[in-house]
């Protein structure tokens, strides 16, 4: 039973929450957040908050717009030509789109990482430093600091910590998206913002990066965008399940997986399509 | 790879058969047209650079001096300079009809004071007899050219001997001290007399800008004329002790002289010192040969030109060449960049943007005489006459900064050369990967920090070979050069002592106008043409060095960047 575009096209969808533990409370909520490219609607009256100091995963078929609402929230969508936005984002208790917005510093509050592994070609050392030093730190001991202690959260701090001056494309693709998370860590953010990070990766690497994610939380607020429903299933405490720019449904991991309320996602999580 | 492949035959390849490969049957039936379409191109690449570079080569090496009887007895000697079939119509010309077979040769005869020419043509029917003399000498000249002929007397200190191969040893040292004398004399001339000079230039100037400043009545005019007359006065004394030395210099070269005999027997007196370099062209080893050569390279590649540039040498053309070409780099580098800077990453992608790349692009077409005329109008007049009227009232009516120079000569190829740095630089940005620009603006860095810490240190290798295009052709540049201060003899070079040591203001010499200046417009075209080549040489090797240079920077930069550190 496969639900076209056409099916829910012009019908209103009510997204399905359900409860969460709600234990620190929200940090960030996207309140009936729409984004359009130019003229098509790429994000329908999102609305979903991501609690604090959990993992949150965002599932669904590609091109269903998590990707997207991933990059909103720390506005790199800014990047694109002919964006317009409906809605709000809060972030703190503060919509990132008003006009006093420090982009810089919002995106310093949340660490990225991509699809792709993207260090830098410097150094191992300079691309962990990176964020540092474009703040203007110049100390040695603190850049050398940030740099061991982000390289051993990610856990590479072992395997570099000999050759911390060649060349950080020297490194293999697991490694090197444990570097660029130990880059988006340098700086101390807030959410650490994952847009399918073990996509470009084989096994092993990706249950590296698995569990380094589960290292990771408690520590920061981790949003984890991912097309492998059980990366999501072993890694995330709560689940929202997109389909074509909207949020179908959003609760605790284990209901979305076990005792999903929307047809379309128990079809999408059981393997019927996407 | 293909043709490699294609060359190599499989044993026994099933669509290959015992007579090579058919290319149709690969469905690359037009192969051959590119491949050689390839080769034509390297051919005349390869012969163009044989060419220059066997001309450049031979031409200071010392040839022969025949000795030439013609049948009605009269005598010439000369260097066989070039040999050629006289067509038709030459021989018409010559009211002889005999044989299409028949050849001339022409001789450079040198003793341009005695006989008005350089060269003479001699038709090889008219020859009776060729020699070559073992005494009969090359003697290069300051002046006059070449003397082609033998040494009679040296008068030596009121002394007289007559020339025999035993005082050859002793002509050589006292042409040594002559020279000596020589460099001397040049220095006083130049360096000390000029500096003179500048120095009551420059006291007139200060003096014109005071009353111009403060007027003619002002106390401070006066108290400057004083002191103006007392600097000057002092200055007047010292040149006129240097003009006695140099006097006194004058006198002792006019002791030391040879008298030389052309070989019809005219007698020519000449100075020791007006003697650059001599030799029994006969009568070399080929050790000496070679010295004689390499002393010609080294005198062509450190000395200032002589006799309307056709000789001595183009250190001149060579640093003016080097010194704006660089000026115009450090001038086109930045410009360029930031332009496509902000085109590239700051620009709204539209329609304007489109257009002015367009146009940007068209600009590299337009003919470099258009950018010269430019230069001229604009950077000379206009900017150049602002100038001067603002900062060098007192220079006024001469101009300053208001016509030609090096800096509006670099200024202008920097404009002609823009688009080529501006395309290439965009180019090079478009290749930075546009998640190496995310990763950085996800860190939290501005827009200007991924430029300058992620998005221009990877574009660099591709930025450095568009200024390598723009060297190449900015170097080789000579149209717009001629409008905008390039000049066939510049007086002294825009580097020198006198302060403030750089002079951009001065106009300048350049291998690319040396080349058609000497080549075209000197008294003897003949004379000129062995120039031509080896400056052509020079000019080549001079923009090789050039870029090799650059392209090792770039190497470096690639590899600093890159994977392998």
């Amino acid at each position: 039973m496969i639900i076209k575009p056409s099916d829910i096209e012009n019908k209103e969808i009510e997204t399905i929450y359900h409860p969460q533990k709600g234990e620190q409370g929200a940090v960030i909520n996207i309140d009936t957040f729409s984004l359009f490219y130019g003229k098509s609607q790429a994000l329908f009256d999102t609305t979903m908050d991501v609690e604090k100091g959990l993992v949150t995963a965002i599932i669904g078929p590609s091109g269903c717009g998590k990707s997207t609402l991933l990059k909103s929230l720390n506005r790199m969508n800014d990047l694109i030509d002919n964006i317009s936005i409906n809605g709000k984002i809060r972030f703190e208790g503060k919509n990132i789109f008003d006009r006093d917005t420090d982009v810089i510093n919002l995106r310093k509050q949340m660490g990225m990482v991509f699809q792709k592994p993207n260090p830098f070609p410097m150094s191992i050392a300079d691309n962990v430093t990176y964020p540092l030093k474009i703040d203007g730190i110049r100390g040695k001991n603190v850049l050398s600091e940030t740099c061991e202690r982000s390289l051993k959260r990610t856990a590479l701090w072992g395997e570099v910590k000999d050759r911390l001056n060649d060349s950080a494309l020297r490194l293999s693709g697991g490694q090197q998206q444990r570097l660029c998370i130990a880059r988006a860590i340098a700086a101390d953010p807030e959410v650490l913002l994952m847009d399918e990070p073990c996509s470009a990766l084989d096994p092993m690497a990706t249950i590296k990066i698995e569990d380094l994610i589960k290292e990771l939380r408690g520590k920061y607020t981790i949003i984890i965008v991912t097309h492998n429903m059980q990366q999501a299933a072993r890694v995330s405490d709560n689940t929202a399940f997109m389909y074509i720019g909207r949020i179908i449904e959003y609760g605790k991991t284990d209901i979305i997986f076990t005792k999903p309320k929307s047809m379309k996602t128990q079809d999408y999580v059981t393997g019927r399509f996407g | 790879m293909n043709s490699l492949k294609l060359t190599q035959k499989p044993p026994g390849n099933v669509f290959t058969g015992s007579k090579g490969i058919n290319l149709d049957s690969k469905g690359e039936k037009y192969l051959w047209s590119m491949g050689g379409a390839l080769i034509i191109g390297l051919i005349m690449i390869a012969a163009f650079l044989l060419l220059i570079l066997v001309n450049g080569l031979k031409t200071f090496y010392p040839g022969p001096v025949h000795r030439v009887t013609l049948t009605d007895n009269k005598v010439i000697a000369g260097e066989p300079f070039r040999r050629e079939k006289i067509s038709q119509d030459q021989t018409l010309e010559t009211s002889r009809k005999d044989t299409c077979s028949a050849r001339r040769t022409l001789y450079k005869t040198g003793n341009f004071d005695l006989y008005n020419k350089d060269f003479r043509w001699v038709d090889e029917q008219d020859i009776k007899q060729i020699s070559e003399p073992k005494d009969i000498f090359y003697i290069e000249r300051t002046e006059w050219g070449p003397f082609i002929g033998y040494i009679h007397e040296l008068n030596l200190n009121h002394e007289t001997f007559s020339f025999s191969w035993e005082r050859l040893s002793q002509l050589k040292k006292e042409h040594k001290a002559a020279q000596a004398r020589r460099n001397i004399l040049e220095d006083l001339k130049k360096k000390e007399m000029g500096s003179i000079n500048h120095e009551l230039d420059n006291l007139r100037l200060s003096l014109k800008r005071v009353e111009l400043d403060h007027g003619k009545d002002s106390a401070r005019y006066k108290t400057t004329l004083d002191s103006f007359s007392a600097k000057r006065k002092k200055l007047e004394e010292n040149y006129s002790e240097i003009a006695d030395k140099i006097e006194i210099l004058i006198k002792k070269d006019a002791e030391y002289s040879v008298v030389l005999k052309d070989i019809s027997g005219i007698e020519k007196r000449v100075n020791i010192s007006d003697i650059i370099r001599f030799y029994p062209a006969n009568n070399l080893t080929l050790s000496q040969k070679a010295g004689i050569y390499i002393s010609r390279w080294i005198e062509f590649l450190t000395a200032e030109p002589r006799e309307a540039n056709i000789e001595g040498g183009v250190m001149p053309a060579i640093f003016g060449t080097f010194a704006m070409t660089l000026l115009m780099v450090i001038i086109v580098a930045p410009l360029g960049v930031m332009a496509s800077l902000f085109l590239k990453e700051y620009a709204k992608q539209g329609k304007l943007v489109s257009m002015v790349r367009v146009c940007v692009n068209n600009l590299a077409g337009v003919p470099s005489i258009v950018y010269g005329a430019f230069g001229l109008g604009f950077f000379a007049y206009c900017v150049g006459t602002t100038v001067d009227r603002i900062f060098f009232p007192e220079y006024l009516p001469n101009p300053v900064y208001g016509t030609g120079g090096i800096l509006w000569a670099a200024l202008t190829l920097a404009l002609l050369t823009l688009p080529v740095v501006i395309v290439a630089t965009e180019e090079a940005l478009a290749a930075v990967p546009q998640s190496l620009r995310e990763g950085s603006l996800a860190c939290g860095a501005s827009k200007w920090q991924t430029i300058k810490n992620i998005v221009l240190p990877n574009a660099l290798p591709g930025i450095m070979t568009g200024l390598i295009l723009a060297m190449a052709r900015g170097a080789g540049e000579v149209a717009p050069l001629m409008l905008v201060g390039v000049v066939k003899l510049a007086p002294e070079l825009p580097v020198d002592t006198i302060f403030p040591f750089i002079h951009p203001e001065r106009s300048f010499m350049h291998l690319g106008f040396h080349i058609f200046d000497v080549g075209f417009q000197s008294r003897n075209a003949e004379a000129g043409k062995p120039m031509v080549f080896v400056t052509t040489l020079l000019l080549i090797s001079l923009i090789g060095l050039m870029n090799a240079f650059a392209i090792h920077i770039r190497s470096r930069m690639k590899k600093k960047y890159s994977a392998g550190q």
